[in-house]
């Protein structure tokens, strides 16, 4: 049994097939990438996962139990967390209300409990802070904990997101374009971080990535798609010399 | 310049940040308790108006500041709030009986308005709760049998497990204690879980949902929450009012409601509070002011023998005795509120306190707006 596995997946948005029949496995442990150009449906198969999209034929399997129809909200639930490509932080709240917002799967007190802020609710906040304190320490947030989003640059607003899918102790980590928009370095230190969710967190990693370098860098197994359809699957050299894969991104 | 030392983290999330804190607010506390012994009865009767308008403020902020869910139609909760009160009292109903089911009402009406905001949002959410205010005035005017229609409904006094509240200062000390209470109450939710769902459904749906929000509940929450605490306030309203009237709970009360959450600073408790004392207390400051100009200004004419200040008070007092000055003033305020400090009063508060607590370092780039074009900038 796989530990995620994706069974010829589609969806269609009116005439278009934006995802037709993608079949992958995701071994526990490893970081898994889709790669593809532009429209290519990279994104739109991150959504059918997060059950923002339903899909129009397939089957999701997540640690054996089928999660197709599950509502969006409950996904978290199940221990998978994503990222978005276009960065969608909590903007008018501060780099701490986010994370602990990502907590929110682990919620135990009730309406009424909240209401007049029993002691119970006082202890959940505190371990809730506690479990976000040690995501700030692995990232390197601490000087920006209590700032606004509104008022962060874009590269730390890509890393607080990562913090904040990692908030919600995630087994599966769905990556939405982790490089895009940052700089030489901070790609460098997201290809460190990635390792080290992978190796010290033990966390499953699912990545929608651009950057070659930091696909093979961090990379067991890439997928590359085109049109919906898949193209080639195996190491990320394997798929990179894929002369298909080679036509998608060249032409020819 | 003050520090805050945090040694724990049960200190994030204390009702007062710090002891200097509370100390400030005990200190308002002490001085609100005390002023109906400074006050004359008239000031006593309009600040209990402020305590019933922050109520209401309270209640819009959760949906219209916090969740980001816009009402055009909460004059109608607290008509409904009001209505049910006043009938239950007079069909001999103990009078915490009577507010407790005049706020399950009005929590029930909340559940039902809410359910066509799980769909919608932005102006279409506005124009559905328009329809639903007009609806419910129609519904005042013609349900004679409980409302008694244009002939209005007599409010008796309250009375609680034998005590009368019938006196000006009395009323307002329990006016004072229930917005105490809803303050306390919203506090605890906004620095809980639910508190945070609400912000995260105002910032972005879609993320809060990938977090595990969800998003129908918490919706319906704030619907029923914020009308909760508007059939509290409506209860407090009849007897304050004293008569009920269906004229009275028009769209254009649902509109200075949500006045005086945007003058007083989107997205803040305290910015409930002070735009009660700008929609309360604005109306009886025209009305002084259009006795005292005039008075002032034909005295100093009277001293001085030039008549032109005369003549300048009686035109002043003129011009606010016109129809329709007040609420011309209230939207002149307003746009000028919207213009110059988008955060509204609490805003202006808040530059003042850092000013204090940073002083002598106070930038005043801090406040600054920059110009980016990431997501936050863009109108939605």
């Amino acid at each position: 049994m796989s530990f995620f596995k994706v069974d010829q997946l589609s969806i269609n948005f009116g005439g278009i097939k934006a995802v037709d029949g993608v079949s992958f496995d995701v071994d526990k442990g490893s970081v898994f990438t889709i790669i593809g150009p532009n429209g290519a449906g990279k994104t739109t198969i991150f959504n059918l996962v997060s059950r923002i999209y339903e899909p129009s034929g397939g089957r999701l399997v997540f640690e054996g139990n089928d999660i197709t129809h599950v509502p969006p909200h409950r996904v978290a639930k199940l221990g998978i967390a994503r990222t978005f490509q276009n960065i969608e932080l909590f903007e008018h709240a501060s780099l701490l209300q986010n994370l602990l917002l990502a907590r929110h799967a682990h919620k135990q007190s009730s309406f009424f409990s909240e209401l007049l802020f029993l002691p119970s609710v006082r202890r959940m906040e505190v371990e809730h802070r506690e479990a976000v304190e040690k995501v700030i320490d692995f990232l390197d947030l601490q000087q920006y904990r209590e700032s606004l989003i509104v008022n962060l640059p874009y590269g730390v607003r890509k890393v607080t997101e990562l913090a904040r899918a990692l908030c919600t102790n995630p087994k599966l980590l769905l990556l939405d374009e982790p490089s895009s928009g940052l700089n030489v370095e901070e790609t460098e230190d997201m290809a460190f971080w990635i390792q080290d969710i992978k190796n010290l967190l033990g966390i499953t990693v699912l990545m929608v990535e651009h950057d070659m370098k930091l696909v093979s860098a961090v990379s067991d197994r890439v997928l590359a798609l085109n049109y919906g359809r898949p193209l080639a699957q195996g190491s990320p050299q394997e798929v990179q010399s894929h002369p298909e894969v080679v036509r998608a991104y060249l032409g020819g | 310049m003050r520090f805050v030392f945090k040694t724990s983290y049960a200190q994030d999330i204390q009702l007062f940040r710090d002891r200097m804190d509370a100390f400030w607010y005990v200190l308002l506390a002490a001085a609100v308790a005390l002023l109906p012994v400074v006050m004359s009865e008239y000031y006593v009767g309009e600040t209990t108006w402020v305590f019933i308008y922050a109520i209401c403020g309270v209640s819009l902020m959760v949906l219209v500041g916090y969740t980001g869910l816009i009402s055009l139609g909460h004059a109608a909760f607290l008509g409904i709030g009001a209505y049910a009160h006043a009938f239950f009292i007079k069909h001999g109903v103990p009078w915490v009986a009577a507010v407790a089911l005049a706020v399950v009402i009005t929590t029930a009406c909340g559940i039902i308005v809410g359910l066509p905001a799980l769909r919608m949002s932005g102006i279409y959410l506005a124009i559905a709760t328009l329809a639903f205010a007009t609806i419910i005035q129609e519904v005042f005017s013609r349900w004679e049998s409980v409302t008694h229609g244009f002939a209005g409904m007599p409010v008796e006094k309250p009375v609680i497990f034998g005590v009368s509240f019938a006196h000006d200062t009395a009323f307002y000390y329990l006016c004072l204690f229930f917005l105490v209470v809803s303050l306390w109450l919203t506090r605890n939710l906004l620095r809980a879980p639910t508190g945070r769902a609400w912000v995260a459904i105002r910032d972005s749906e879609i993320a809060a949902q990938s977090m595990g929000v969800n998003i129908a509940i918490y919706k319906s929450m704030a619907f029923a929450y914020s009308a909760a605490l508007m059939g509290l306030a409506g209860a407090l309203f009849a007897h304050k009012i004293a008569y009920l009237a269906p004229d009275i709970f028009t769209i254009l009360l649902s509109i200075q409601l949500l006045l005086l959450v945007i003058v007083g600073g989107l997205g803040s408790l305290h910015g409930a509070v002070f735009g009660a004392i700008f929609v309360a207390l604005l109306p009886p400051v025209i009305a002084i002011l259009r006795d005292s100009i005039p008075a002032t200004l034909s005295s100093v004419a009277g001293a001085t023998g030039l008549s032109l200040f005369g003549a300048i008070g009686e035109g002043v007092g003129a011009f606010l005795r016109k129809p329709g000055v007040e609420a011309g003033i209230f939207g002149l305020i307003l746009v000028l509120v919207i213009l110059l400090e988008p955060l509204g009063m609490y805003g202006r508060w808040m530059k003042i306190r850092v000013y204090f607590s940073t002083f002598p370092m106070y930038k005043r780039a801090t406040f600054k707006r920059q110009k980016t074009y990431m997501r936050s900038e863009r109108l939605r």
